[in-house]
């Protein structure tokens, strides 16, 4: 299942400034407790693992467990220090990987 | 029948009554179910995750609703007063509701870059309960909110 993801990180900023990122990821978060129509357990199936990097290096983390709603939306804030790639990872228990990137011009 | 007719009104009252008596029980015998956490097992996620470091209140704020109608999407903030520089700054928020069947949430790993320590995101509650808010400082201090949420309705399926 490739997942969508969605970002909103300002086009422009100026250095030094502080700007807010949302994110929302498409993914059903399935948290290992619900039991189909024949009673049997889902297996756990979410997104354990959520990195921003700024540039290549790491400037957020998240860790998820399963009381994180589906579709799981984050905002979160980083300082823009140069202009430049902002990327993003969202990686779940198959290990499959959403991607999402935005650019920035920073003056 | 004839009576039952006329009394309609008060036997379907009189019956929904009952219905609704059963749905309590059941949602009472949901609750005696282990979907808790153990209070032992919280602690234990929070021993793990920031050590033996004394806990102290202040500098972290968690906003979240009263009341929660749907315990699927419950969105919660934590916000941590600090100024986010190389000497000083979050290392680490870390978010536990101690009702749920596992109390962790999400844990967050912040560092001077993030500018300010304020996140937001949606998180699932079985029942109502007790959130907490950790937040690991760079110089080792550990701080905590806490507020008591009531969930109209759980989000953790079954």
């Amino acid at each position: 299942m490739a997942a969508s993801a969605k970002v909103r990180v300002p086009a422009t900023a100026k250095k030094g400034e502080v700007i807010e990122i949302k994110t929302q990821v498409q993914h059903e978060m399935e948290s290992g407790q619900r039991k189909d129509a024949a009673g049997k357990a889902i297996p756990r199936q979410i997104i354990n693992k959520f990195v921003c990097k700024y540039n290549g290096a790491e400037v957020f983390a998240s860790d998820w467990h399963p009381a994180i709603s589906a579709n799981p939306y984050l905002s979160f804030f980083i300082t823009a220090t140069e202009s430049g790639k902002i990327e993003f990872f969202w990686t779940d228990d198959k290990g499959e990987v959403t991607k999402a990137e935005a650019e920035i011009k920073v003056s | 029948m004839t009576d039952l007719a006329r009394d309609m009104d008060r036997r379907t009252l009189i019956k929904v009554g009952g219905a609704g008596a059963l749905a309590l029980a059941g949602l009472a015998a949901l609750g005696a179910r282990p979907a808790r956490a153990a209070a032992a097992d919280s602690e234990a996620a929070v021993k793990k995750l920031v050590g033996n470091a004394p806990i102290k209140d202040g500098k972290i704020t968690l906003k979240l609703p009263q009341i929660a109608e749907n315990g699927n999407t419950v969105p919660f903030s934590v916000v941590v007063d600090s100024p986010m520089t190389e000497k000083d700054y979050v290392k680490a928020i870390h978010v536990f509701a101690d009702g749920n069947p596992s109390p962790g949430v999400a844990s967050f790993t912040l560092t001077p870059r993030s500018g300010k320590a304020e996140i937001s995101m949606r998180m699932r509650l079985a029942q109502t309960q007790d959130i907490r808010a950790i937040a690991v400082m760079s110089d080792g201090q550990v701080f905590m909110a806490k507020q008591e949420i009531k969930v109209t309705i759980g989000g953790c399926g079954g």
